[in-house]
């Protein structure tokens, strides 16, 4: 963890700086996500187009969902925002920034950002989804961030394969996990520092990677800057943010984000009984396949005739293989058509020309993925209000 | 010209110049979060609750919460028991029960 002050000093020094910033907090307005107590501020942050704000402090951004109907990438001003500790580095210089890799290598090493960025770069696109995204809508209601559906995003990032910078370190043989530990952390040095864990051999699988690029341009201050993790396919607790440490262990590692916090229950579907407490949990892991319409809201009053529906669809990283669209209420269904893949780990749109008669309509839409794994008609709960994945249904009426 | 301007006159270049080539010197980055809106509703115990509560986090983890009868004493004495023993907040016994007591009455 870098020192916040010494940070600040340095920023203090530098002739040049680039300075993001506004002088009062702008609410905008209010909007009601759909679950109850869902009143939230729109809110305007540096970098960012007005999101949905969750907290100020840390900050916790939703984006709005209509933004999901623009396109498969995720725009970096419309990407969501969590953090969990309110220590937030504030000014970082690029040009002093370094990450460590230590623990069990045969050369520990530390790499400024020109050094990482001379390396062999790989771009990806991919999800990252909050664990807790739509956690408002658990059925018990749980506690926790309560998010709708926009704490997700699809971007193509740009950076390093971690195995690069590993090898360069060279893990030694008994190696275990690899983790990783970024610029923020607590206010309160009694409260843990946020490190994740990932095995050692995940870490190596060449597609785990260190990002100092988003859509084309540095990663936003708020959603990493100047270099985060990207565990493609995995939920976002993993993707560390301001990334400057990485320790490779002999062990299993048991800090409170990994083994406390971020569990789902050990059943095949990650979910129990609702109301009821799992028997054993396992860290939180590969993202359930998820599909959404985005062209049309629910409660949204359409003319009746043809119109095109359209939405997102992705999963863990097994590829969408169909997406299809029930109008009646998920009694008849027919397959959409998938639009451009942009790879295993990104939104795949998809688009289904339709009629409406006059009259109510349900509608609803379902992904399958390679392996065949889908969505169920009723949502699974557990007891955080993770990997939810219910078919979503809308409601509209042409008149 | 003395010595000493000479050298910030060339210091002064050097800056243009490392503005015009961009990407030569990283720039360091400097951003500010808008200011806090959320608030504590009024409560009693409320000043528990602000010397407690709100070192580590605004006002609206709290305020989006779900609400209804299932979320009253019990589920805020989890919370704040969660707070203590999971994220380490430092809280004075004699403020725990003030502490759930504002939030059951009030959320």
């Amino acid at each position: 963890m870098l020192d916040r002050r010494e940070l600040m000093k340095r920023a203090g020094l530098a002739a040049l700086a680039t300075s993001f910033g506004s002088a009062t907090a702008l609410a905008l307005d209010t909007v009601t996500l759909p679950f109850d107590n869902g009143e939230r501020p729109l809110v305007k942050y540096p970098q960012k187009r007005p999101m949905i704000g969750l907290t100020s402090r840390p900050p916790q951004l939703e984006t709005p969902f209509s933004i999901f109907n623009d396109g498969a990438i995720t725009p970096n001003d419309a990407f969501f925002v969590r953090y969990h500790l309110a220590d937030v580095p504030l000014n970082i210089d690029p040009d002093k920034f370094t990450l460590e890799i230590k623990g069990k290598v045969d050369r520990p090493i530390k790499l400024s950002l020109k050094e990482l960025k001379k390396l062999p770069a790989i771009e990806l696109v991919a999800v990252n989804q909050c664990s807790g995204n739509s956690r408002g809508f658990s059925n018990p209601r749980v506690a926790g961030g309560q998010l709708a559906n926009g704490a997700m995003g699809n971007a193509r990032w740009r950076g390093v394969p971690l195995k690069a910078v590993l090898d360069k370190a060279g893990v030694r043989q008994g190696a275990r996990q690899a983790t990783f530990g970024g610029m923020d952390g607590p206010v309160s040095d009694t409260t843990p520092d946020f490190v994740k864990a990932l095995d050692i051999d995940h870490a190596r699988d060449g597609e785990v990677m260190l990002a100092y690029g988003m859509n084309g341009d540095d990663l936003p201050v708020l959603n990493g800057f100047p270099l985060r993790l990207i565990v493609p396919g995995y939920y976002g607790t993993y993707w560390v943010k301001h990334l400057n440490e990485i320790t490779v262990i002999d062990s299993v590692f048991d800090g409170f984000w990994m083994k406390t916090a971020y569990r789902i229950p050990d059943t095949p579907c990650g979910c129990v009984e609702p109301g009821t407490a799992p028997k054993a949990t396992i860290p939180i892991n590969r993202f359930t396949v998820r599909s959404f319409i985005t062209s049309v809201t629910d409660g949204a009053k359409l003319k009746p005739g043809g119109t095109t529906l359209k939405g997102i669809a992705f999963d863990g990283g097994k590829g969408i293989k169909e997406v299809a669209v029930s109008l009646d209420g998920g009694n008849s269904w027919t397959p959409a058509k998938l639009a451009k893949d942009l790879g295993k780990y990104s939104f795949r749109e998809w688009k289904l020309p339709v009629k409406f008669s006059a009259g109510n309509h349900e509608l609803k839409v379902r992904a399958t993925n390679n392996a065949g794994d889908t969505q169920p008609a009723e949502p699974s709960w557990n007891p955080a209000g993770y990997l939810r994945n219910v078919i979503e249904t809308v409601r509209v009426t042409a008149a | 010209m003395t010595r000493c301007s000479l050298f910030a006159l060339l210091l002064a270049f050097a800056a243009v110049a490392g503005l015009a080539l961009g990407s030569v010197t990283a720039a360091p980055v400097s951003y500010t979060l808008p200011e806090e809106t959320a608030a504590f509703r009024p409560g009693p115990n409320l000043e528990a609750v602000q010397n407690n509560c709100t070192g580590c986090h605004s006002a609206d983890y709290i305020n989006t919460q779900p609400r209804g009868p299932k979320f009253k004493k019990d589920f805020w004495q989890a919370e704040v028991t969660k707070m203590i023993k999971l994220y380490g907040a430092r809280i004075d016994d004699a403020d725990v029960g003030r502490i759930v007591d504002y939030l059951a009455a009030t959320y």
